[in-house]
């Protein structure tokens, strides 16, 4: 009795593991039906809603959301996992910006044919993030760039205006720090955690002073004077006070609390923070007393680092026709307008940047899009992980006081040079 | 006939713990693809690379992580067993409200290690209780020796109720009267406890320190989520073998599972001969059929 029910047990482990294998083969792969949408978890409600009108005018090919885990590591390791066993669990799959390049390489997202998106009215930068080889692989979903918040009140009170290059901006805290009511508050912070956000805010300084991580064919510029520039304004703001030494273990959110603690003067962020801010509830101590402006630079305005989500066709889905329609359904700009009237996240189209209403409930819309327009994505390497790791190796260590920045930018030179040259 | 009737167990076992290890070993004597064709595809198929993912791995970052590995382990084991142990005497004395106590000496153990990890991570932010507490300006979370003393103190909020309760399950086995027996021959409070307790509640106590032992060396979501990845100071060999298979280089993580297992199995044996566990019982039955 025992035997046969462990052979039935067995005999079903095998059908179902047979189940779930995919037939290979080119002309399946294609067709239309019931798909699935991996996406990051939307806290207002915006996705399911405009899934739902999806949904409604193809009842025979409707969208269900799976939401991938929280943090860009939760995300990532479900995708490679679901990539690794060739599952055809997610049809539309939302990536991050820099692996685009990475998940193209590895065959796990199948090219997108250029002739059947609308492509025209996306920001250039993140489209052209979205091509690997010349060949198209995502839609920018959503987009992002670093902006400059500032104390207004402070700054009215001292009489000086928003700075737009890094001594400016110097100046401006000397005069505001020496106010009574300024006391004890710092000048500048940004994201310096050992993160992938380090390599954002050092690809920002990097870009803001003139020069580039990578170039466009991905080799490493950074035996460069203006990459030096670049760190070094990093380096001796901590050195000298400017970023107070806390901001070492900054993240997008300490950096926040800081700020709308009144700690922090001037703070370079995303724009999701700017209605957390704004807030009248009592969490924020800042409501109606900052606003925004572009970056920084060493001779004028900055360069921020592109930040956003694609969406992808897995190359493991059977419905790709499917797939296709609907992520040109979600990057439509009449979605992206519902979608922005529902959620803040920054869209990909810059018609959405024009629009009056939403002009009215962003304020801060003209100067991201100014941003955007001049952000550059992050350096597109297969081997991205590995390129951010090193970076975030070397900088956090200039940083910590460990390393100068001619050594660690000797060692990321060379190191971004092997990445680069293994792939 | 004993083969037989423990055949179920024993495939059960090779199902669930051989077969993983076996597959694990064979992956780390393999790379996959990562070079890329002339389309800029990465070439599919791993390749058998013999040992050089073992010798590779042995870089500086390795033994950095090995030193915190270990040092992680004999220091946290060593406060969990003397923190624990108190916990278990205090327990042991305790007559009202002693299920209570108990309870309530359980729940850091039951809280998951992730979300503990996010507890204390706010408590050692720059500005949270635990400088303001002690009147510091330390930056926990950043990459010094102060996230090692974080991770420690967490662990061992964590972990030492775990040892408090194998130790008073120990506690509560031993009879009165040898206690009353000692009182009677003149030993004094301090006497009775290294002289009677102590040795007769060390079966339990090895046990708990051995659980510990073997926990520890795989330490790794307390620093991950505390202090985070890639932080020298912190990094232990499995977030080593995490953030190899996070860069899709299976064949190195493996070697990296692999090192770590040997690593194990290295301590628990010696643990086991040397300060004799006695994990089957053999000693009691032992003493029973003399």
């Amino acid at each position: 009795m025992k035997r046969a029910l462990a052979m039935g047990i067995a005999a079903a482990l095998v059908v179902t593991g047979c189940g779930t294998s995919a037939p290979e083969g080119s002309g399946g792969n294609d067709g239309r039906g019931p798909i699935t949408f991996a996406t990051l978890k939307d806290g207002t409600g915006t996705v399911p809603k405009l899934v739902e009108a999806w949904n409604a005018k193809h009842p025979d090919q409707t969208v269900r959301i799976i939401d991938l885990p929280e943090g860009a590591d939760g995300q990532r390791q479900q995708l490679i996992q679901q990539a690794q066993t060739k599952s055809d669990t997610y049809d539309v799959i939302t990536i991050d910006l820099p692996w685009n390049a990475e998940f193209a390489a590895r065959r796990w997202v199948t090219e997108l044919p250029r002739e059947q998106f609308d492509l025209d009215g996306f920001f250039a930068a993140p489209l052209k993030g979205s091509d690997y080889r010349g060949k198209l692989y995502s839609i920018p979903h959503f987009t992002g760039a670093g902006m400059l918040y500032y104390r207004t009140d402070l700054l009215g009170r001292a009489g000086v205006t928003p700075p737009k290059t890094w001594a400016e901006m110097k100046a401006a805290c000397a005069k505001v720090l020496a106010l009574p009511e300024a006391a004890g508050i710092s000048c500048y912070a940004g994201q310096y955690d050992k993160y992938e956000g380090l390599t954002v805010n050092f690809s920002e300084a990097v870009g803001s002073a003139g020069g580039e991580v990578t170039d466009d064919s991905g080799k490493p510029k950074l035996d460069t004077p203006s990459a030096k520039a670049g760190l070094d304004f990093l380096a001796t703001g901590f050195r000298d006070g400017t970023v107070p030494s806390d901001a070492i273990t900054y993240k997008e959110e300490e950096g926040r609390r800081a700020f709308q603690q009144g700690k922090v003067l001037f703070h370079r962020n995303w724009a999701y923070i700017h209605p957390l801010m704004n807030a009248t509830d009592g969490s924020s101590s800042v409501p109606g007393k900052f606003a925004v402006t572009v970056v920084p630079g060493a001779s004028g305005p900055g360069v921020s680092t592109l930040g956003g989500n694609n969406l992808a066709v897995s190359a493991f889905s059977k419905k790709q026709a499917t797939a296709r329609e609907f992520i040109k359904y979600m990057t439509s700009l009449d979605t992206q307008r519902a979608h922005a009237k529902g959620s803040a996240y920054p869209m990909t189209r810059t018609a959405v940047y024009q629009d009056p209403e939403l002009r009215a409930k962003y304020p801060y819309l003209p100067v991201l899009q100014e941003a955007i327009s001049n952000a550059r994505p992050r350096p597109t390497l297969v081997r991205y992980g590995d390129a951010s790791s090193a970076i975030q190796e070397q900088v956090y260590a200039v940083l910590g006081g460990k390393t100068s920045a001619e050594q660690a930018l000797s060692t990321l030179q060379r190191q971004l040079s092997e990445i680069a040259q293994g792939t | 006939m004993a083969a037989l009737l423990l055949s179920p167990t024993l495939l059960v076992l090779g199902l669930v713990v051989g077969y993983p290890l076996l597959a694990a070993f064979r992956e780390s004597l393999y790379r996959g693809g990562d070079a890329l064709d002339a389309d800029g595809f990465m070439v599919s198929g791993d390749r058998f690379v013999g040992l050089d993912n073992y010798t590779e791995a042995l870089g500086s970052r390795f033994w950095t992580a090995f030193g915190n590995t270990s040092f992680f382990t004999f220091t946290t084991v060593a406060i969990e067993v003397v923190v624990g142990t108190a916990m278990a005497l205090v327990m042991h004395k305790v007559i009202r409200g002693r299920g209570l106590v108990r309870a309530s000496i359980l729940v850091p153990w039951a809280i998951p290690t992730a979300v503990s990890g996010l507890l204390w991570r706010w408590i050692f932010q720059s500005d949270g209780v635990a400088n303001e507490v002690l009147a510091t300006d330390l930056l926990w979370t950043s990459d010094r020796w102060a996230a090692k003393i974080a991770v420690i103190i967490a662990d061992t909020w964590k972990t030492a109720p775990f040892v408090g309760l194998l130790v008073l399950a120990g506690l509560q086995l031993i009879p009165n009267e040898v206690n009353e027996a000692a009182r009677l021959d003149g030993a004094g409070a301090w006497q009775r406890l290294w002289r009677v307790t102590l040795p007769l509640v060390k079966p339990a106590l090895l046990v708990a320190v051995l659980f510990r032992l073997l926990d520890a060396l795989r330490m790794f979501d307390l620093p991950f989520v505390l202090v985070g990845p890639q932080k020298g100071s912190v990094e232990t060999l499995s977030m080593l073998a995490w953030s190899e298979a996070n860069q899709v280089r299976y064949g190195p993580a493996a070697a990296y599972s692999v090192i770590l297992f040997l690593y194990v199995v290295v301590i628990a044996f010696v643990f086991v001969k040397m300060l004799g566990a006695d994990l089957l019982g053999d000693k009691r039955k032992k003493g029973a059929s003399a």
